[in-house]
């Protein structure tokens, strides 16, 4: 069934991370990870777009965005 | 969540910045700094000190975050840019190899010992209350106060921009972070993440 329901996630600039792994330590869920040491990947089907890890990232590169659920 | 051993090396970077205090042998340690997380990245080809280890990360979140000494602000554009991270990447190394230059020249006789830490790659401070001579050649004396010229020189930055922006700013342009990203990524070559 498709809802129409917007969810908030947060998303990676993946060229701009420099995958120091701030967000993962501070994300209450374990909903991003750090690929292959290259760059941060939000798990979106776990993240609540709560923006611990926006707001920590050091060099802001994580955005809230809406999405369609 | 549950803290971890690794959680506190915060206190293993202090030490290291305060025994250069008492005798800059112990500079020499700092070395572990540099190779553990090439290791990592040649070998498991992951960022698992930046993620995980680094105590100076560790000391900037603490001091900038629950101590409250960062105005969390964002990095200017240009500090995050490719340019300025390879560049300082490029700048860092050229200044750490006229280091190992000049502890070369003590070790082949052309240049006393310079008891001074020298920081910022400009301002030499006297440093010869943190020597109390060494077993080896004065070579070795040499380049511990070279490396903790080095040590101290990025841990000022490093609280600086931690001041300014972020508390973990010197991530963005660490230039082992930047080293350890580019092994990340030569390792991978051109699979997809």
């Amino acid at each position: 069934m498709i809802s129409g329901k917007k969810r908030r996630k947060a998303a990676v600039d993946p060229g701009a991370c420099v995958a120091c792994g701030c967000c993962v330590k501070v994300c209450p869920l374990q909903a991003i990870e750090i690929v292959r040491g290259i760059t941060a990947r939000v798990k979106e089907e776990l993240c609540v777009g709560c923006g611990k890890c926006a707001r920590e990232c050091p060099a802001s590169v994580i955005t809230i965005r809406e999405v369609g659920a | 969540m549950k803290k971890r051993w690794y959680d506190y090396l915060w206190i293993a970077s202090l030490l290291y910045l305060l025994l250069g205090f008492v005798n800059i042998l112990f500079a020499w340690l700092g070395l572990l700094c540099f190779f553990i997380p090439l290791l990592i990245s040649a070998v498991g080809g992951t960022k698992g000190y930046c993620n995980r280890y680094c105590g100076r990360g560790q000391l900037f979140a603490l001091l900038g975050g629950r101590f409250g000494l960062s105005r969390k602000q964002d990095i200017p554009r240009w500090m995050k840019s490719k340019a300025f991270r390879y560049g300082f990447l490029v700048f860092f190394f050229a200044m750490f190899f006229l280091m190992l230059w000049n502890t070369y020249l003590v070790f082949a006789g052309v240049r006393d010992l310079g008891q001074v830490v020298t920081l910022l790659w400009t301002f030499r401070l006297p440093w010869h209350w943190a020597y109390h001579g060494t077993l080896f050649h004065p070579g070795v004396a040499q380049f511990a106060f070279g490396f903790y010229s080095v040590m101290l020189t990025s841990t000022i930055l490093g609280l600086v921009t931690m001041l300014l922006f972020k508390p973990r700013s010197w991530c963005v342009y660490c230039p082992m972070g930047t080293m350890t990203q580019l092994i990340c990524k030569a390792k991978q070559g051109k699979t997809p993440v």
